[in-house]
């Protein structure tokens, strides 16, 4: 078996140092070894987007990461999304937009419509569809996650999760 | 997934020294968006990976007035976010927004695009269009191919054993000239194409005629193909629908695609040649347009 390594990472501003091996992906390594299990495995080979991060401040799937590539990396997930207790206006509107059944791919999705926010902060359908494409969801027809990312979209300013994506 | 160890080198020599290594069972790796889907299914039992990302020189994008450097493993993003190389390279930014989805070309590289060789691969025709150079490094050291030379059949490439594309590079784009790359998909993204078009071409000052351009297809071949006799059908011919066509039909001449879940082959031709007339005609839209 190849040697484990130790891999220094930041992961939602905290300083996290961790053991793996070369063959382990992000997403193993946060779900299996540090249990942030909000990160969701859906695919697990990069089509479905349930697995989005931001690494270095791209949304990735860490499905198709190797967990030593986070060496020296900047990782934001799922669990640091909220801030002080308070949902993050997306979360907020995908709740009252009913934006979610099963939830399984709703943290990827949250991730993504956050890069996107960052990016663009006034979205069309088309723009949001589009940055949208590479998270698939079974449930919702994506009408309502569209009008979530929408909502959101204007009630973005003073979240303090905002300052970078 | 398989066993496998990871390196990192970050000097070219070191790389090459490491890919060699390991019997033939070393890989590189840049954004690994298939690297590790294939070792995942299976497909690739690589012993070492190689991450290429540290050294320098791959990750570096070189703008100026010879042309454009790419190192092999930048991501598809940084590409499409720069205007310049929008501006003059439109082809390949056009492949780049359409590689997978947002996610993926965070990751995802033209190098690694090209060395998977896949025959549908959306940068290869592009690369092919605007006239690309693949910079290659290996234990005999460096050497330069055209990439319309480079892909050799389905996941077959040029490459020996200890070697990988360190960069690709473009000439300056020519006066009044202009690029495109369109894919037809049954979906409007995250697909593979059915049938894709590079096209560059050059019209003279008044941008009334041809007078230089080359064509790709990708996704109707084994490996992507280059349609000289569509362009030669072009140059040195007045913009008009009825040399279109032209071009349009001899695109279509050369394609020998395979029946699959994506398309039959007498569709798959239909489509080349629809497809080489509506590139052709945006190339030639944004050549005039500068």
């Amino acid at each position: 078996m190849a040697k484990k390594r130790i891999v220094s990472t930041t992961i939602n501003g905290t300083q996290k140092d961790f053991l793996c091996e070369p063959r382990q992906t992000l997403l193993e390594v946060l779900r299996d070894s540090l249990d942030m299990t909000g990160t969701k495995e859906g695919c697990s080979n990069g089509n479905c987007g349930a697995c989005t991060v931001h690494l270095d401040g791209r949304p990735v799937v860490s499905c198709l990461v190797l967990a030593v590539e986070a060496d020296g990396a900047t990782v934001e997930t799922i669990e640091g999304v909220a801030c002080n207790g308070q949902l993050h206006p997306l979360q907020d509107s995908f709740l009252n937009n009913a934006a979610l059944q099963c939830g399984i791919c709703t943290p990827g999705f949250i991730m993504q419509a956050k890069s996107l926010l960052a990016e663009n902060p006034n979205p069309s359908e088309h723009d949001i569809r589009f940055y949208l494409a590479g998270n698939l969801c079974r449930c919702t027809g994506y009408d309502k996650i569209v009008r979530a990312v929408q909502d959101a979209a204007g009630k973005m300013s003073g979240c303090c999760s905002e300052a970078k994506v | 997934m398989r066993d496998f160890d990871y390196a990192a080198p970050t000097t070219v020599a070191e790389a090459v020294q490491l890919l060699q290594s390991h019997n033939g069972a070393a890989r590189p790796m840049a954004g690994g968006t298939d690297l590790i889907d294939q070792v995942r299914v299976g497909r690739l039992t690589p012993d070492l990976v190689v991450d290429i990302k540290k050294i320098p020189e791959l990750t570096a994008i070189d703008f100026s007035t010879t042309g454009l450097r790419i190192g092999a493993a930048v991501p598809c993003y940084r590409l499409y976010h720069d205007a310049q190389i929008t501006a003059a390279y439109s082809a390949l930014t056009d492949s780049a927004t359409i590689i997978g989805g947002i996610q993926i070309q965070s990751r995802a590289s033209v190098g690694g695009n090209l060395c998977n060789s896949g025959p549908a691969a959306d940068s290869t025709p592009s690369l092919i269009a605007l006239g690309a150079i693949v910079v290659i490094a290996g234990p005999k050291g460096t050497r330069e191919v055209s990439v319309d030379t480079f892909c050799t059949g389905p996941g077959k490439n040029i490459l020996e054993r200890g070697e990988f594309v360190v960069e690709i590079k473009l000439p300056a784009r020519a006066a009044h000239s202009g690029s495109a790359y369109q894919r037809f998909i049954p979906r409007n993204e995250m697909d593979i194409a059915v049938v894709g078009v590079g096209v560059s071409v050059t019209l003279d000052a008044a941008g009334q005629n041809f007078v230089a351009a080359k064509i790709a297809l990708g996704a109707v071949a084994a490996k992507p193909l280059v349609a000289d006799a569509a362009a030669k059908a072009l140059i040195g011919q007045a913009v008009s629908e009825a040399t279109i066509q032209k071009a349009a039909e001899a695109a279509r001449a050369i394609a020998t695609p395979i029946d699959d879940m994506r398309g039959t082959i007498e569709f798959r031709k239909h489509v080349t040649g629809v497809l080489t007339a509506r590139v052709i005609q945006q190339a030639v839209e944004r050549a005039r347009a500068t």
